[in-house]
């Protein structure tokens, strides 16, 4: 094949879960060589055991998809659809205890040889074997890339390639369980209802056009004014139902902010520490700012540490600097953090108005050190609230109403933690974590699609203000219908035509 | 065998109706020795239809076919009784000129135009056979023809224009004639030869109003129609101060309760309705009975009454087409006001055809199948004297192009209405004869009629249809059109008391501070015209020039728009599908999808991704498929 890249390619294939079970899948022409490269057969591996220990237990590989006790040497010689019984070794050291599947081409999900290793060792010995596997010369996959090679190769088609990429991508239960009710959705009947709208409008126009000295078209662009807002209120209420999916699928896109030394790497690893979740790099993440996927109960949570940022000549900084916003611009939400003890300063206000606009939550951290009030005065009604400076901080971030007030936050003893959960469930969740029963998942095409929808909606009532003239207006609507279209899957074809028939009296 | 006529030409054209006829100039007009064969040579480029050409999206086709270098354009012209640019108060894309014929006028002068072309052969008689070969690749080719006298006919190309004559019968009640249009002789051998090659055949149907004696209408109860006032010719080479004359009248009046009452009573004697009728009939043009069944909601229909020539008093019914027996249409007619002692002329029918699967042509028009061969207008499925001569016009250039042999010219989508009516024919299946319609062209704001010369005269130029001088007069008028649009972006108006005079006289905003002219040209209330006054560098300037400005400048955004979607659809629209794919051995493709390209061989991934049973995710496939078998390739379509 041509066209792509089709070297080895390997990662973690399956979702990252606190259960820390999961499988490195190597896919590509040297997928056994590199397995191979790694993986020691049999029970007897031990440190000192060499990569052929496997074969001198003498045991016999087995065909089938069954368990066999008896392992090849090497799995390049192994039959398909094997599993093989092993260690990860990494030198001399054992790494993890392994069942490893032998798939050969086409019949793996790839169509490429492959080689799945299943680890029962946690994540950071997951992370640890797929470390060892690219060092072995096996270069990373890009997210999706094995789907991508299954769709390339003739495997599935691009409908399949699209769920199976939501099935993986679905990171908790919550987006699991709105994925199974993707097509019962009352939104996608909405999205039907409102197409089939939209195309008789087209048929009318489309029809006035065709038969002018039959079919009268005054008035009616008023008409269509008021349709449009409507249909514009449905499919906006329908895109903000899409972010919120979105959320629930890919998690609250979260980064701390806040000066350099205010707490922030605590306030993650204290994040992370709770509820074990689970840390994982994710591929394209630039190297100053550091992703880290969480879940926190059913919320998944990716927070991005940033470098700070601050005004800077130095060139080298300001890239860093251009990252770190980058990151804002594209955050669900925004931890600002400063540091309790040492007081709010002009830094820290310039950060609050540097994120202003998206949907804040202000930390104070390192209230452990402030035990007698910090530097600021405080109440003597042993509550102990937010100074003056700190409060416009916050409000200079832009936080607001119940969210307005900082939290009171300690990275040490845990102080706020259950406050500051509080608030993202309010925030993104309006307080419950059920999805509604009318939920149905947007993938992020779907959700272009509708917004383009909406835009190209926009556009006619925009031509209808210009005083353009009514066939103008089809351009939009047609492309409207086709963006709902792809939501749904449907194709155009001949249905403009076919309901000009249908409805109108043409002609002759 | 001695006594049989043999003869010897390059190309054969079966019909000279509107395809036939350009078809037979563009050929004869190209170099090629060329005959043309009628059932009768009294009825070249005869109009059994509605007395008009032109009309929405047909008046693109006329331009069209001018802009390459066709004879329609000029033929009506010459011939029009009365003219009209309809939707002229809506966008540019659907302004469409519609001229009402003088037939007999249109007829003669397209004939003398056939006699007066030196490489062009008319003869009388019906082709009964085709005959075909085998060529040195193998394929199978057309060699010649064989007409009822027996007369053998050889040629390196046939084109098929047989209209509506293959096997046709006219009825209408429970009378039943086998003929073609007007009564003339049908043609009933040449679809037994055509099958007998393989070919696919359907039956089509269509039909036309009655003939009324003008003389007996009373026209004091209907309302008049007129021409507009100038008159806008269809082609570049007519001079618009010849056609600036007096234009003749239509009418309108309404049908009403009565005349629907007299037809639902009669519905059970239609053949239509009792299952006489086999053929498939086109939902643009439903018969009278039709309408009345499907739009019960409708209390009246329109009615125009037009003229069929200056030679005669009969008139056309437009829109009370009909195959009811002639006792009920002489009820219904007569239950119209203004028709109420009206002397019936001819009766309604309605007209039964055989026509080929268009699904075998390639979008050149020739047949996949038999090297030589061409099918242009209604025998291709469609319906019009304008896609009927579009398509001949197209069969004509290529067959002359494959005597040269030079690649065939085709059309896409985004190049003109041609390109959109040759491609749903032979891309989709198509159940009834297909007209033309403004809402089929996807592009259709790039597809204006009044640009069609900008799209296409390069083409007819390339190709040897238009004159080194037409061509050079072609490329001034839009040198002058791109200089103009480029001043008058730079033309600065200030805020000054005579402009926001000037604004405030239209209903338009005041100015607060400078604008360019484009800006306000941009506005509803203003257009180039009206701007003169506010421009005081502007010379003489000719109405199609201004006329072009101002839909530059006015609806910029717009065709960017356009234009960029145009560039998405050409990226799979020119991917070649090599001749020899075999679709089943390709995996992924779903096996409807393998099945239906196997069966209809599209030339392209654009033309494959419109067939039905094709879907998107196929067309994935198919690309994948190109890419990894490294025969990617781009095709230059035209």
């Amino acid at each position: 094949m041509t066209g792509f890249r089709n070297d080895t390619i390997a990662a973690v294939s399956t979702s990252l879960t606190p259960s820390g079970i999961g499988i490195v899948r190597i896919s590509g022409p040297e997928a056994f060589a590199v397995g191979d490269r790694v993986f020691r057969a049999g029970r007897a591996a031990g440190p000192d055991a060499g990569p052929d220990a496997g074969s001198e237990a003498g045991q016999k590989a087995g065909t089938g998809a069954g368990l066999k006790a008896a392992p090849p040497a090497a799995l390049a010689e192994a039959p398909a659809n094997t599993v093989l019984y092993g260690h990860i070794m990494d030198g001399g050291e054992p790494v993890d205890e392994v069942l490893v599947t032998v798939l050969r081409a086409p019949h793996s999900y790839t169509a490429e040889d492959t080689v799945e290793i299943n680890c029962h060792g946690g994540p950071h010995v997951l992370r640890r074997v797929l470390e060892l596997v690219l060092k072995n010369g096996a270069a990373q996959a890009e997210p999706g890339e094995f789907t991508k090679r299954a769709f390339l190769n003739g495997r599935i088609d691009l409908a399949q390639a699209e769920a199976v990429g939501e099935l993986i991508g679905a990171k908790n239960e919550l987006a699991r369980k709105a994925s199974l009710d993707k097509l019962r959705g009352k939104a996608s009947e909405d999205i039907r209802a409102l197409r089939e709208q939209i195309l008789y409008e087209m048929a009318f126009i489309e029809a006035a056009m065709d038969d002018p000295e039959h079919i009268s078209i005054e008035g009616y662009r008023g008409k269509l004014a008021e349709k449009l807002v409507g249909w514009e209120a449905r499919l906006q209420v329908l895109l903000e139902e899409a972010e919120r999916e979105r959320v629930l699928k890919e998690g609250v896109r979260t980064v701390l902010a806040g000066k350099p030394n205010v707490g922030k790497s605590s306030i993650l690893n204290l994040l992370l520490g709770e509820d074990r979740a689970i840390v994982t790099d994710i591929a394209g993440t630039t190297r100053d700012t550091l992703e880290e996927s969480m879940t926190w109960g059913g919320l998944a949570l990716n927070m991005i540490d940033t470098a700070g940022i601050r005004d800077t000549d130095d060139p080298v900084e300001q890239i860093g600097v251009d990252r770190a916003k980058k990151a804002l611009d594209a955050a669900d939400l925004v931890l600002l953090v400063a540091d309790a003890d040492s007081g709010i300063d002009d830094e820290d206000l310039r950060l609050a108005e540097a994120v202003r606009g998206k949907r804040v939550i202000a930390l104070l951290n390192k209230t452990d050190l402030t035990k007698d009030g910090g530097p600021e005065g405080r109440s003597g009604d042993g509550e102990v609230h937010a100074s003056p400076a700190e409060t416009a901080w916050a409000a200079a971030a832009g936080a607001s109403g119940a969210g307005a007030e900082p939290i009171r936050f300690s990275a040490v003893d845990g102080t706020g933690l259950a406050e500051l959960r509080a608030r993202i469930e309010e925030l993104f969740f309006a307080g419950k974590l059920e999805p509604a029963e009318d939920v149905w998942l947007a993938n992020t095409r779907q959700r272009q699609a509708l917004a383009a929808a909406k835009d190209s909606l926009g556009l006619v009532r925009g031509s209808i203000e210009a005083g353009m003239p009514e066939d103008m207006f089809t351009i939009d609507l047609a492309d409207a219908y086709r963006e709902l279209g792809l939501i749904l899957g449907e194709e155009v074809e001949d249905e403009l035509i076919d309901k000009i028939f249908a409805e109108f009296c043409m002609g002759k | 065998m001695a006594d049989v006529l043999r003869e010897k030409c390059d190309v054969i054209v079966v019909g000279a109706g509107h395809a036939g006829c350009e078809a037979a100039l563009a050929c004869a007009r190209l170099g090629c020795d060329t005959a043309v064969f009628t059932v009768s040579v009294d009825s070249i480029a005869l109009m059994p239809c509605n007395p008009s050409i032109g009309g929405s999206s047909k008046g693109h086709l006329v331009r069209e076919i001018d802009a390459l270098g066709g004879e329609m354009g000029r033929c009506i012209d010459a011939t029009f009784l009365q003219s009209k640019m309809l939707n002229a108060s809506k966008g540019p894309a659907v302004h469409s000129l519609r001229a009402q014929a003088d037939k007999q006028a249109y007829t003669r002068r397209m004939r003398q135009t056939l006699e007066a072309e030196p490489n062009l052969r008319i003869v009388q008689g019906e082709i009964c056979e085709l005959l075909t070969g085998e060529g040195p690749d193998g394929k199978r080719r057309v060699t010649g023809v064989v007409t009822a006298s027996r007369a053998v006919w050889e040629a390196r190309c046939v084109i098929l224009a047989s209209g509506t004559y293959l096997n046709a019968r006219c009825l209408y009640g429970d009378v039943i004639t086998h003929t073609g249009p007007n009564g003339l002789q049908a043609a009933t051998h040449l679809s037994d030869s055509l099958r007998a090659l393989g070919v696919r055949l359907l039956r089509y149907k269509t039909g036309t109003p009655a003939r009324i004696d003008g003389s007996t209408i009373d026209y004091a109860k209907m309302e008049p129609q007129y021409g507009d006032v100038p008159v806008v010719p269809f082609s570049f080479e007519t001079d618009p101060a010849a056609v600036q004359k007096e234009q003749e009248l239509c009418w309108l009046t309404y049908t009403n309760e009565t005349t629907h009452r007299i037809i639902r009573e009669n519905l059970d004697s239609s053949p239509l309705y009792t299952g006489v009728i086999e053929g498939t009939g086109p939902r643009y043009c439903p018969s009278i009975e039709d309408k009345v069944v499907r739009f019960a909601e409708k209390d009246r229909h329109q009615i125009f009454v037009e003229p069929e020539g200056a030679y005669t008093s009969e008139k056309y019914l437009s829109g009370f087409s009909s195959s009811l027996p002639e006792r009920v249409q002489h009820d219904m007619i007569h239950s119209v006001p203004g028709l109420e002692h009206c002397r019936i002329v001819r009766n309604a029918y309605a007209i039964e055809y055989d026509c080929v699967d268009p699904q075998q042509l390639q979008a050149s028009l020739e047949f996949k199948e038999i090297a030589g061969l061409y099918g242009a207008g209604q025998f291709n499925g469609s319906s019009g004297y304008e896609e009927a001569a579009a398509q001949g016009l197209i069969a004509g250039i290529n067959a002359a192009r494959r005597i040269h042999a030079q690649d065939p010219v085709t059309l896409d989508r985004a190049d003109a209405y041609i390109g959109v009516l040759i491609d749903d024919l032979v891309t989709k299946e198509n159940r009834e004869p297909y007209r033309m319609m403004t809402s089929r062209a996807e592009y259709r704001l790039l597809l204006r009629q009044d640009n069609a010369d900008e799209r296409l005269t390069p083409v007819g130029h390339e190709v040897g249809l238009i004159s080194d001088e037409r061509y050079e007069r072609f490329l001034a008028k839009w040198e002058r059109i791109h200089a103009e649009v480029a001043r008058v972006k730079a033309v600065h108006v200030g805020p000054t008391e005579d402009v926001n005079a000037f604004l405030r006289e239209r209903g338009s905003t005041e100015l607060k501070s400078g604008a360019s002219l484009a800006d306000l040209i941009r506005r509803p209330e203003i257009d180039y015209t009206a701007a003169a006054a506010l421009d005081a560098e502007r010379g003489e300037i000719p109405g199609d020039v201004a006329e072009e400005v101002n839909i530059i400048i006015k609806y910029e955004g717009y065709l960017a728009r356009q234009e960029l979607q145009v560039q998405q659809f050409r990226k799979i629209e020119r991917k070649v599908l090599p001749d020899d794919i075999d679709y089943l051995q390709i995996r992924g493709l779903r096996l409807e999808a393998g099945q239906k390209l196997q069966k209809f061989r599209p030339a392209t991934v654009g033309q494959a991704s419109r067939i039905a049973g094709v879907s998107p995710a196929d067309v994935s496939v198919l690309l994948v498929w190109l890419r990894g078998s490294g025969r990617d390739t781009e095709g230059g379509a035209e």
